[in-house]
């Protein structure tokens, strides 16, 4: 509950700092502490200490689960903030507004992370997706921005439709919109039943981008401020995927053998698809969009599988997967050009840039020594361990082959190609450290991962 | 405490050799480095060889049942000790060369054998793969930055390559784990008690079989071999056919041969089939190379296809013939490729064609290397010869395929092809009339004297005296053949 009010409070905190001062570094400290605070008092809820008493008559329930993952997400949001709250500026004038926000999208995402009913986690996906909306169409004057937010918002108001019809559906069959009590015994599926939780099944698949419900994802990343793609595509694709599978652990759970080969086409689709197209992309921008589908799929693996192995590695992959990506973003945000020829000879320029990018890049590739490869690990096990889904888990292994196909171009632009280009690119001593420590952050998740696994274990006996 | 310092050393000093921004001395501090190494490696197998020295066992990732185990047995050390005395070698040989950011190139030379040892040393599953790819990672960076002028492209094929064969091995790997009985266990140990059913073995067997025949490489995976070794650094090359091509017949031993078997025995002719064609397809397209790299290259093709077969024989004398011959194998390619840098430093030039009359201008050389090329062709007295005349025992004497003779027939043929694509290189090189690109020749200088002299004592000692290494590994050979034979049905 902590994180609810505080996140909530601290969005109407930082619209208010915007009207009190111009100054953009007060508002930017502002929002970087108020995200350390938020922070916090997650971690507090997390030692039993609740701030706030309010009877939510089980519509929420805050297990260590769902606050844990907050837990993951404020922290990536942290590092975010801190690599790249310099950029806002970039986008527009409205700096506070732009932080308050992404508060209120924390807010969604305690939701989501917490819900017991089907209302929760309707309200928790529409308070994310409609300041994403905004932000992404935030750069008022850029065509392509309004072009993306636009479609983001038709599409993202047809997924919402697909969910409230199967809500409604469900709760027909059933009727109660609480997750336990949607969940079947060993009573036969009745067609409302199967029906409703099909059309969440889309719906939550266009949220999380899966493939065939990816279609939106490459524009409105493109179209989108790269500063806010950078959020969208990791943080708010990990809340989604935390929603996914709390629904269908808790929920759909004792059906899983009637949804798994769904759920495994829908994973095996968004495999191919992402990485096929990313590999031809000539932006580095639309890969990251297309190589995020890609890794969606491989996180899709964790639903599949449905057990402790995929919960604990949909952690570890999110956590990898969120640094990595906010630290690439970040340095994309310095290049003036953002193909894939722009980051020609970044070695010999910015030899600090490059060699963080790469570990961010091997990271992605899921290389050993890194903390990618130990997501990608937990996946695989989760999986393997099912046993029913071995086609799925060849597949998903030459798909990351592919991978690093395109990863790999990257680091080769920067390393081995030459560029005659000169231009400065500014990055302050204080960035290199933070793109540093997170770096460092990967390569210890990557090597030392006990330090997570204890945590999680810790917290979800 | 052996093991760990045998990656520890490399690992760290190739860390800090990133940091060194004086060329030479990054050179320097890398050879002291990798002459640590052999020191370390040296103790192991003489005055600190008692059991407690000799493996290391950490906790690492308790959730997964994996630790950070690390052993030397008797292939260990004959592997470690390899990689130990290639490094110090290779740098010496290389002196002369200089790099662009020497430090970096340094760094990535250290770190690949921090890899390599890894790899020889790890048993536990997990660590086993952290490492494989640990290695491969230097090597990328090291033929990408400093090759020739197609490096990028090739040396990509080849990451990609080898990284396909891996996760299909680590697929396979959280597969057996899974088996393990209890709350798993990625310990190697617990992968040999496990008996799997013949289904199971037989896939499992390919998962695990590809990612081992890419490094190798066995025909029909060979593909990425020549143009790699070709445009890598020549230093690079060593490493990569030296040590790295070892990775591959090692693993088939540690971690295929005693795990699944059946799927080795059930397959084993089909494995046997594309060794016998790799061997020949590599000789006859050596005999047409103009380019010395390639040649030695697809000779190189040959070599591991009989290693191979000789694995598959699963006889005693099969598997000693191998283990003899990937040490041997790695000094006289190391020697191989010294020359052939070498020659390409002083006439700029690596083809057949354009050079002649060497001996006349540089003896020295022309020795040296004459005797390495007739150990390549295993003639008696050299150090090859005992290792394939173990093998060919081995693959003759064999009982678990009916096609044994053939085998043996086919292998001996490929050795006497390999006698005609390297005598007519020593012919074309160092016999004939002095052409123009030759004439100005002069002798080699005194480290590559040196290095060379080693590398042929070393031909002629175990040529004449092998008993050491046969001992060293017989524990390994004969615990791997008795664990084989426990799970025959």
């Amino acid at each position: 509950m902590n994180a609810i009010v505080f996140s909530a409070i601290l969005g109407v905190v930082m619209m208010f700092t915007g009207l009190l001062t111009s100054n953009k570094n007060i508002v930017r400290s502002v929002a970087i502490l108020g995200m350390a605070l938020l922070f916090t008092v997650n971690l507090l809820d997390i030692y039993n200490v609740h701030l706030f008493k309010v009877n939510v008559h089980e519509m929420l329930v805050f297990e260590n689960f769902g606050l844990l993952f907050n837990a993951v997400a404020f922290g990536a949001t942290l590092v975010y903030f801190l690599l790249s709250g310099r950029d806002f500026e970039k986008v527009g004038n409205h700096v506070a507004e732009y932080f308050a926000l992404i508060f209120f999208i924390s807010c969604g995402i305690s939701l989501v992370t917490s819900y017991n009913s089907l209302l929760m986690l309707f309200l928790g996906i529409e308070i994310i997706s409609i300041p994403l909306y905004i932000l992404t169409g935030s750069d008022k004057r850029n065509l392509k921005s309004n072009e993306a937010s636009l479609k983001y918002l038709l599409m993202g108001a047809f997924s919402t439709g697909l969910m409230l019809m199967g809500i409604a559906l469900i709760y027909g069959a059933k009727g109660s919109f609480f997750l336990h009590a949607i969940s079947l015994g060993n009573e036969a599926i009745n067609p409302l039943m199967g029906a409703g939780m099909l059309l969440l099944l889309f719906s939550m698949s266009f949220k999380v981008s899966a493939a065939p419900f990816h279609f939106w994802t490459p524009d409105v990343y493109d179209g989108a401020p790269t500063v806010f793609t950078s959020y969208m595509a990791t943080i708010v694709k990990g809340a989604g995927f935390i929603a996914f599978i709390r629904l269908f652990q808790t929920g759909f759970g004792s059906m899983h053998p009637h949804w798994q080969l769904a759920v495994a086409i829908i994973t095996a689709s968004t495999l191919l698809f992402g990485n096929i197209t990313a590999v031809f992309q000539q932006s580095v921008k639309r890969m990251l969009a297309y190589s995020s589908i890609a890794q969606a799929g491989f996180m899709l693996l964790a639903i599949v599988s449905l057990s402790q192995k995929g919960n604990e590695g949909l952690f570890f992959y999110t956590a990898a997967y969120s640094l990595a990506t906010i630290g690439i973003f970040a340095v994309l945000l310095k290049m003036k050009d953002y193909t894939f020829e722009g980051f020609n000879g970044l070695a010999k320029r910015e030899p600090v840039l490059a060699a963080t990018t790469t570990i961010f890049l091997l990271s992605l590739a899921g290389i050993p020594g890194t903390a990618g490869f130990m997501g990608k690990l937990y996946m695989l096990s989760a999986a393997v361990e099912n046993g029913k889904v071995m086609w799925l888990v060849i597949l998903a292994v030459l798909c990351a082959v592919i991978s690093v196909y395109y990863y790999f171009r990257v680091i080769q632009a920067m390393y081995f190609k030459e560029s005659q280009d000169a231009t400065e690119i500014e990055a302050s001593p204080v960035f290199k450290g933070l793109l540093i420590a997170t770096a460092v952050a990967i390569i210890l998740l990557g090597l030392f991962p006990q330090w997570l696994i204890d945590t999680l274990y810790f917290f979800t006996i | 405490m052996i093991p760990v310092l045998l990656i520890l050393i490399p690992l760290v000093s190739g860390l800090l050799t990133f940091f060194i921004k004086k060329d030479s001395s990054a050179r320097l501090g890398s050879l002291v480095a990798v002459v640590a190494t052999l020191v370390v490696s040296v103790a192991g197998l003489t005055f600190a060889k008692d059991a407690a020295n000799l493996s290391f066992d950490a906790e690492w990732l308790p959730a997964l049942g994996s630790r950070f185990t690390v052993t030397l047995d008797g292939m260990g050390q004959l592997l470690c000790l390899l990689t130990a005395i290639a490094f110090p070698l290779i740098f010496i040989a290389t002196w002369n060369t200089t790099y662009p950011n020497a430090n970096r190139f340094y760094a990535f030379m250290l770190l690949s054998q921090a890899g390599l040892m890894g790899v020889f040393l790890a048993t536990d599953a997990l660590l086993f793969y952290f490492f494989w790819e640990l290695a491969l990672i230097p090597a990328y960076f090291l033929c990408s930055t400093w090759g020739g002028e197609k490096r990028i492209a090739v040396t990509f094929k080849f990451f990609i390559y080898t990284f396909l064969g891996s996760l299909l091995m680590l697929v396979a790997l959280i597969y057996i784990y899974f088996q393990t009985p209890g709350d798993h266990s990625f310990a190697l140990k617990s992968f040999y008690e496990l008996t799997l059913k013949p289904d199971q073995q037989s896939w499992l067997f390919w998962m695990l079989f590809i990612a081992f025949a890419i490094k190798m490489p066995l025909f029909p995976f060979h593909t990425w071999q020549p143009d790699t070794y070709e445009q890598s650094p020549t230093a690079t090359t060593m490493v990569l056919s030296g040590i790295m091509v070892k990775m591959g017949v090692f693993a088939v031993i540690r971690w295929l041969a005693p795990i699944v078997p059946g799927g080795l025995w059930g397959w084993g002719d089909t494995v046997a089939f594309l060794s016998m064609v790799g061997m020949i397809y590599a000789s006859l397209l050596a005999m047409q190379q103009d380019d010395m790299k390639r040649l030695i290259a697809y000779s190189s093709i040959a070599h591991i296809g009989l290693m191979n077969l000789a694995i598959f024989s699963t006889t005693n004398a099969g598997m000693q013939g191998v283990m003899i011959q990937m040490f041997n194998h790695g000094i006289n390619i190391i020697g191989m490729w010294i020359v052939v840098e070498i020659i390409e430093r002083k006439y700029h030039t690596r083809k057949m064609s354009e050079l002649g009359g060497l001996a006349q201008k540089a003896p020295g050389l022309a020795i040296l290397f004459v005797v390495i090329a007739l150990a390549n062709v295993a003639l008696p007295l050299t150090n090859a010869f005992i290792g394939e005349f173990l093998m060919f025992t081995g693959v003759f004497t064999s009982n678990v395929s009916k096609y044994n003779y053939i085998y043996t027939v086919v292998a001996g043929i490929s050795i006497i092809l390999s006698a005609i694509y390297t005598l007519n290189m020593i012919q074309k090189v160092f016999f004939g009339n002095t052409n123009s690109v030759t004439a100005a020749a002069t002798d080699i200088r005194p480290n590559e004297k040196w290095v060379l002299a080693v590398i042929v004592v070393l031909i002629i000692v175990l040529g004449v005296y092998p008993q050491p290494i046969l001992n060293l590994t017989e524990g390994t050979v004969n615990s791997i053949l008795s664990k084989m034979i426990t799970k025959h049905p």
